[in-house]
């Protein structure tokens, strides 16, 4: 029907066709197997990459979540299968410390990086920029593969270190030294911590490659009409994501490299004054805190990098599920930007308690809580988007409507601990993990799964199973809930975050009952999550097929394109754009896509 | 063999669920499409409205279990502590109330503006109005917060008054020490490069310096501070960061190995008013270590005793200043020959002070 609204259109549309005449010829040359699946410079096939990576890690990242919590739920009994698996780690079926700490090192790492950062915005970056903005392929497709392959470097170096005899880093996902940096301190700060930051530096430069590529191709290489404010909110999410990401992975790259030459070439950046295992270090004069800034510095933004394309996603799918506009466009570019620029000065907040000046501490509390001023924005916004309008319940919008509630109930924890008098209470308590896991880490879970169920036939040309996303959605939702809501309870009373065994504590052991529930919780939404992966390959051969280019009646230009579209996105020319990307409802009709010219008798908004 | 057990149940129900939604996509095909989706649109409503009503109510049924188990507003034994409690309390109402309107209008404007026939989607795409309410009132209601909250903050983070009392706490993989000034109330200076743990100087005190003469070490046992005489903590590590955790005081500070950190409060209420108060006989303040800083962390536990002035002295008469035990002969009551059965009865003491 789009193509239908093109024809429509008048002499304009004809003159556009030379402007991108140099990238017709792009899909044209022959195509092996290798270049098609492998070193593919196509970003659809990039994206699909990036997800399927990122769905490995994933089921890695939450296999290892269910053995700790195994032994937090668990903490007398033994389970000898885990000595048959893992041999001197789980010593008589007991989960050792050392296998804990790594456990959720890993854990950590692999979701906020690797799942949530290249699965999430490595996926839909790659997949939606050029098809929403109209554009042939990325503005470098070449820098496009290499950013996966980098990232595809980074996974087996990651994975690697999951195999060394002394296991892998377990200093906990913000590797802070002296303890990451000292290889008396524990087996986790050997050879498995030169990997991970040998990894997470082959990772950065992948995410840089990525960002600078959805940068330039977002700036330039919108189709004609197509001018910013007319862009879904995915491309304006992404393309502050990937500000983010570029201004800020590199700092988190100094910070691993002066790690490294700690650890290697006896210098000292961040150790002093170290007395470790009956041994005197030469070292002094470096700062442990000076790592902590530069760690935070990337740390802050990046919760922001998980969390922008989750926003963005769940904007769009939203609106095309309420047949009703977004509400409030400007201003839901306004709060990402206000995000933003507040996400690179906000960080030392993971440091209130560090002997961190108070007098700066003061502002970084002010700038911490002036950020739930754009969050509530987009919250109302979304709210509002609901309002009045003509839902449907796909399995994507379910999973947005998740991720609001989710992001409501873990942005307030927010200000809590963004407010330094409690966080000197609540700081490194389970508190904190209950928090993030509900904002960052579930939320983005849940933006990624309305992403996935939403692009799926536009992905493969299939459709993800309806029901199995039903039931997904609802074991993940309650799920969720049961396993972090109560978890704030466990930060109130003061129990320690990264404590395996609370039963030689007097006031922290009393949450028996609750462990074990959570546990059980914890394992029962990874077997539903396996459950939606083995939907995900079943469908991609098995699916049923879409038969329409437009099923959801989107307005956006990747229901333009053909079923199954080839690399080079439109056969033809690549459409125009006269209309921002929300109009539903508009004039009595449903949805007017974004390739249809303005008419004569229309209203404006 | 349970585990197997558990596998295979899984593995089931995991077949079980797939064949399932496998038949129920045939059986809505076969009945028209549109129908099942009409069908599937009407179930989902309804059960978002029921997950908002059941989450209320597990809301409230998870603070009625666990409430009582959290450290109760009221509970804080120090002056800090009370002020964290109040920030507390004032940013749980704030948020509460938010925390309810946002979830119902999220799920009830899901409920009712399903799918529906004979509705039109409400073409209204700002207000700008709208946009400054809700940009302006979580605004002032912010700065209300971060008002209290620096308030606080600075209370709690400012000078620690003259008349305190300082103690040195030193963690290092897995354990706490501690560090008296002794009767000229000075902290002597250490060196790490002077620790020697078999020379009887774990801290690196440096022996030149005459304020350390009188200084007491303590490892292993309670760290002992006094109700209502403000304390202040110098905090350092030896190895990797720790954190001193004092969860029934509200408060917490970093160790960090190279950079001494301070925190200063004021017991307020004794370790025999705790378990009065909370009926527990066994009640102990404990220090817990809040930062990652190895394989024992979640073992690093130390213990604190609040206590009378009169109770304090008492203890602190029967400490010996680590000086005497790395050179038995200048102690005071030194007699040739019978210095190791002295530093044997000094250690032999503390165990009866629990």
């Amino acid at each position: 029907m789009s193509n239908e609204a093109h024809m429509h259109g008048h002499a304009e549309v004809i003159t556009h066709h030379d402007v991108h005449h140099d990238e017709h010829h792009v899909h044209h040359h022959k195509e092996t197997f290798i270049t098609k699946y492998i070193f593919s410079q196509d970003h659809k096939t990039i994206g699909k990459q990036f997800l399927i990576t990122g769905i490995i890690w994933a089921i890695i990242g939450g296999l290892f979540s269910v053995l700790f919590r195994l032994q937090l739920g668990f903490p007398e009994q033994t389970f000898p299968i885990l000595e048959t698996f893992f041999g001197k780690w789980a010593k008589g079926g007991v989960i050792q410390p050392e296998f804990y700490y790594a456990l959720v090192t890993i854990h950590g790492t692999v979701l906020v990086f690797f799942v949530l950062t290249a699965g999430l915005s490595g996926t839909f970056a790659n997949l939606l920029i050029p098809l929403q903005l109209g554009a042939r392929d990325m503005a470098s497709p070449f820098l496009n593969m290499l950013s996966y392959w980098f990232f595809f470097i980074a996974s087996v170096i990651m994975f690697s270190s999951l195999f060394v005899h002394t296991g892998p880093a377990s200093g906990g996902w913000t590797v802070y030294p002296p303890l990451s940096a000292l290889h008396q301190a524990g087996l986790g700060s050997r050879i498995g911590m030169d990997l991970w930051l040998v990894s997470m530096a082959m990772f950065i430069v992948s995410s840089l490659l990525g960002g600078l590529n959805y940068i330039a191709t977002i700036l330039n290489m919108r189709t004609k009409g197509m001018s910013m404010t007319r862009m879904p909110l995915t491309m304006w999410a992404i393309l502050f994501t990937a500000i983010l990401g570029v201004l800020s992975f590199p700092v988190l790259l100094s910070g691993a490299i002066l790690l490294l030459f700690d650890r290697n070439l006896g210098t000292s950046f961040y150790l002093s004054d170290i007395y470790v295992q009956g041994q005197i270090l030469p070292n002094e004069g470096g700062s442990a805190i000076l790592f902590q800034h530069l760690f935070w510095f990337l740390g802050h933004p990046e919760v922001y990098i998980i969390l922008l394309p989750a926003m963005g996603m769940v904007s769009e799918i939203l609106s095309v599920n309420s047949r009703k506009p977004i509400f409030g466009y400007m201003a839901m570019v306004g709060s990402l930007f206000a995000i933003c620029i507040l996400a690179f000065l906000v960080w030392a907040h993971h440091m209130f308690v560090t002997g961190l000046n108070p007098f700066l501490g003061a502002f970084f509390v002010l700038l911490t809580l002036l950020i739930a001023v754009p969050s509530a924005i987009k919250v109302f916004n979304w709210l509002t988007t609901l309002w009045r309008g003509n839902i449907r319940f796909t399995p994507a919008t379910l999973f947005a409507i998740g991720f609001v509630s989710l992001f409501i109930s873990g942005g307030l924890t927010g200000l809590f601990l963004g407010n330094s008098t409690i966080d000197i209470h609540l700081h490194d308590t389970k508190f904190v993990v209950a928090h993030f896991h509900i904002v960052m880490g579930v939320a983005s879970m849940f933006g990624m799964h309305a992403g996935i169920y939403h692009w799926f036939p536009k992905m493969f040309g299939r459709y993800l199973n309806n029901t199995l996303g039903y039931i997904h959605f609802w074991v993940t939702m309650i799920g969720a809930y049961l396993i972090f809501w109560p978890m704030h309870y466990e930060g109130m009373a003061g129990v320690p975050r990264r404590y395996l065994d609370l039963r030689g504590w007097h006031s922290f052991n009393k949450f028996d009952d609750l462990n074990k529930m959570i546990t059980v919780v914890s394992i029962i939404v990874f077997a539903m999550q396996l459950m939606f992966v083995f939907n995900f390959f079943y469908s991609i051969f098995k699916g049923r097929k879409v038969r329409t280019q437009n099923p959801w009646g989107a307005n956006t230009l990747e229901w333009t394109t053909p079923i199954n579209p080839g690399h080079g996105n439109w056969p033809g020319e690549i459409p125009e754009v006269h209309r921002w990307a929300y109009d539903y409802a508009k004039d009595g009709r449903e949805f007017i896509p974004q390739t249809e010219p303005v008419g004569p008798n229309e209203t404006s908004h | 063999m349970t585990t197997t057990f558990i596998i295979v149940i899984l593995l089931l129900g995991f077949l079980i669920t797939f064949q399932i939604a496998k038949a129920s996509e045939y059986v809505s095909v076969m009945r028209g499409e549109e129908r099942a989706r009409k069908q599937n649109n009407r179930i989902n409503a309804f059960l978002l409205l029921v997950f908002l009503i059941a989450g209320l109510i597990g809301v409230y049924y998870c603070n009625a279990t666990y409430g009582p188990k959290i450290l109760r507003f009221g509970s804080a034994a120090s002056n800090h502590g009370v002020d964290v409690d109040n920030m507390l309390k004032i940013t749980l109402i704030i948020t509460g109330i938010v925390f309810v309107i946002t979830q119902f209008c999220l799920f009830w404007f899901a409920y009712k503006y399903q799918e529906s026939e004979t509705r039109k989607a409400y073409y209204y795409p700002h207000n700008n109005k709208l946009e400054v309410l809700w940009t302006a009132v979580p605004a002032i209601v912010l700065t209300v917060m971060v008002g209290f909250g620096l308030y606080y903050w600075f209370r709690i983070t400012g000078e620690a008054p003259k008349d305190s009392m300082v103690v040195e706490v030193t963690g290092s993989q897995f354990k706490w020490e501690f560090r008296y000034p002794g009767k000229d109330k000075v902290l002597g200076k250490k060196y790490y490069r002077a620790i020697d743990e078999g020379a009887n100087n774990p801290l690196g005190q440096l022996w030149d310096d005459p304020a350390n003469h009188d200084d007491i070490y303590v490892m292993g046992e309670p760290l002992h501070l006094v109700v209502n005489k403000p304390v202040k903590l110098v905090i350092n590590a030896k190895d990797v960061i720790h954190d001193v955790g004092l969860s029934h005081f509200r408060l917490k500070m970093d160790a960090v190995p190279g950079t001494p950190t301070t925190m200063w409060f004021t017991p307020t209420k004794t370790t025999a008013d705790m378990k009065r108060e909370t009926g527990d006989p066994d009640f102990v303040f404990e220090l817990s270590c809040d930062q990652m800083c190895g394989q024992g962390h979640f073992n690093m536990r130390g213990t604190i005793i609040v206590e009378s002035q009169t109770e304090f002295d008492l203890w602190m008469a029967k400490q010996k200043p680590k000086y005497y035990m790395a050179f038995p002969s200048k102690a005071p009551d030194f007699i040739p020959g019978q210095d190791t059965t002295k530093t044997k009865e000094a250690t032999a003491m503390l165990p009866t002070q629990k």
